[in-house]
């Protein structure tokens, strides 16, 4: 995490702390990137979701681990463990309710933080890289929240996994295989909840690795700002992380744990499903089977496709389109403030994916199919058609010549 | 020395790579291995029902393998309507012959091809079966009419041990 872009500022004070920086200098890494780190000085509030989304993170892992010494990862004992820790445990439904809307928190705030990258043009180069291992903890934080709701072993959790499995066995020739390989067995079953239960507590461990991975390439190319500009004169354009950028995050993070506390404390339940209070029954499929609701647009595009490996490639599609994004976004400009005609096709897009998610969550049948498939198409149209077209059709706006040109602008606005 | 002729020590390179790649695939099998089905899941393979006293037009679902099974008493009309069916009308065609022993007896793994639901009975527009999760559609042979399933459902390996009763596995 040494690799920045500027010179270290740190100056051990101690005889100790000049011992310990020739040996092991993370005292220095630290001061270096978060708290002298030279950050654009116009960031707006959109920019404040890497703070919570690491709040987020940290809040699972503690909760989880706490739960899991409570928990018993077996299909003849998990649901009932589950109603122990509701009923029995100290603070056991405070802890649980936590974990439970703290997955929907996490998944808020990283959709937030991804439509933030997507209207200010942040998977732009420099920052290709810095992208595509966001994309990565995207997706094994799907994995990881899809993977938990597994435990509590209820309807839901084992006709989802059933669901989700099955997936896999639209590969051609090794298909069945593969899934009988994921389950241990010959359907969802006891060995399918073990192993699901070792990885849904390793993989947020792993997701802390990647994130280092994330905030080391953040802090290679620096963050980007609102104006889509590179920083030129490091003293007038940046302040240091610390304090104006602790200070601030601090702030929204506070705000976000209100919302957060609304939910455990007033509506535990609203974002779960009533039939995951039903164990799991391997001989009766709930009518209506439904994802957690930010897992929804990826499902109605795979229910939208009539056909069982064309929907899997599509839905995977879907996700893996957006480690291409980079390369088809064929506009030079960064931010939409400046892109008049992406500035509407992102709202659009946005618009896309909150319909496709409501359509996740209705049947599939009649006008909601094709609706689903209308979308679908629109979904993919953004990225291989869209996209690349307006690189070459938009005519931008007049841009400030430096970050600091818009900060003394600003300035001036405000005082008349 | 010429540096286009492989020298010994290219030799040394190569095989001690390769030597440490197949131990490394060795060790990793057993890792990979592990998550098969194990014996004790192997074990519970075989299973025998009684059929006397399922009454024609009913069926039972019973738990073979982690999955269920559907056992339908079929009526004349079912029969008749599977067998009635042009092979060409099927998205996955196999005659209503092929997939039974006795005409009256459907025995087939209640599992939708699509993505593993259970199906739903005497339900959908093919008076068979309709799993609810994403709109299969079977007939009365359990052969799949309309929706995203790509298959027929299966039919489990079984026998007729007895005039009334069979061993499925």
């Amino acid at each position: 995490m040494s690799e920045n872009n500027h010179s270290s500022s740190y100056t051990p004070r101690s005889a100790l702390a000049k011992w310990i920086d020739k040996r092991l200098p993370l005292p220095r890494a630290l001061h270096d990137n978060f708290s002298s780190f030279p950050t654009p000085a116009n960031l707006n509030f959109w920019w404040t979701f890497g703070g919570i989304l690491t709040v987020c993170l940290l809040i699972q892992i503690v909760t989880g681990i706490v739960l899991a010494m409570h928990y018993t990862p077996n299909s003849e004992l998990a649901f009932s463990s589950v109603q122990h820790i509701m009923r029995d445990v100290n603070y056991g439904w405070l802890i649980r309710y936590v974990h439970a809307n703290g997955s929907s928190m996490f998944f808020l705030a990283v959709y937030i933080h991804i439509f933030r990258g997507l209207y200010y043009g942040s998977y732009k180069a420099p920052r290709e890289l810095l992208w595509m291992v966001g994309v990565v903890i995207y997706l094994l934080m799907m994995a990881t929240a899809f993977m938990g709701y597994v435990l509590p072993w209820g309807q839901m959790s084992f006709w989802g996994a059933t669901v989700i499995t099955n997936l896999f066995s639209s590969i051609p020739l090794v298909g069945d295989a593969i899934v009988s390989w994921l389950w241990g067995g010959f359907a969802v079953g006891n060995p399918t909840l073990n192993r699901f239960f070792a990885l849904h507590y390793l993989l947020p461990f792993v997701i802390v690795g990647v994130v280092l991975l994330h905030v080391w390439s953040l802090h290679v190319s620096g963050n980007g700002n609102p104006t889509g500009l590179d920083v030129k004169k490091v003293d007038k354009e940046t302040v240091p992380f610390h304090p104006y950028y602790t200070v601030k995050d601090g702030f929204v993070i506070v705000m976000f744990l209100l919302l957060f506390a609304y939910f455990v404390f007033f509506h535990p339940n609203l974002l779960g499903h009533p039939d995951n209070y039903i164990e799991a029954n391997p001989l009766v499929t709930p009518a209506h089977i439904v994802p957690e609701w930010y897992l929804l647009p990826f499902y109605a595009i795979l229910r939208a496709v009539p056909s069982k490996l064309g929907g899997v490639i599509v839905m995977f599609g879907a996700l893996g389109v957006l480690l291409l994004l980079p390369w088809l976004d064929t506009s030079k400009i960064r931010s939409a403030k400046f892109r008049p005609l992406y500035r509407q096709f992102f709202f659009i897009f946005l618009l896309v994916c909150l319909g496709l998610g409501w359509l996740g969550a209705q049947p599939a049948e009649g006008g909601y199919v094709i609706a689903a498939r209308l979308l679908t198409v629109y979904y993919f149209a953004h990225f291989f058609v869209i996209l690349p077209a307006l690189g070459y059709i938009e005519k931008p706006k007049p841009m400030p010549a430096s970050i600091e040109e818009s900060l003394e602008s600003k300035t001036k606005t405000e005082k008349l | 020395m010429s540096s286009e002729q492989p020298t010994r020590r290219d030799f040394i390179y190569v095989a001690s790579a390769a030597f440490a790649g197949v131990g490394a695939a060795a060790a990793a099998w057993p890792l990979i291995d592990e998550m098969n089905p194990d014996a004790s899941v192997l074990a519970l393979a075989s299973i025998e029902v009684d059929l006397s006293p399922i009454d024609t037009g009913q069926s039972i679902t019973i738990q073979w393998r982690g999955k269920p099974v559907f056992v339908r008493h079929r009526t004349r009309e079912e029969i008749a309507e599977a067998e009635s069916v042009p092979l060409d009308d099927l998205p996955d065609p196999q005659p209503d012959e092929d997939r039974i022993q006795r005409p009256e007896w459907l025995v087939m793994i209640g599992s939708c091809t699509h993505l593993g639901c259970v199906p739903l009975g005497q339900k959908g527009d093919f008076d068979g079966w309709f799993c609810p999760c994403h709109g299969s559609h079977y007939d009365t042979s359990g052969r799949i009419r309309k929706g995203p399933a790509p298959s027929n459902l299966e039919i489990p390996p079984y026998q007729f041990v007895s005039e009334n009763r069979i061993r499925i596995g």
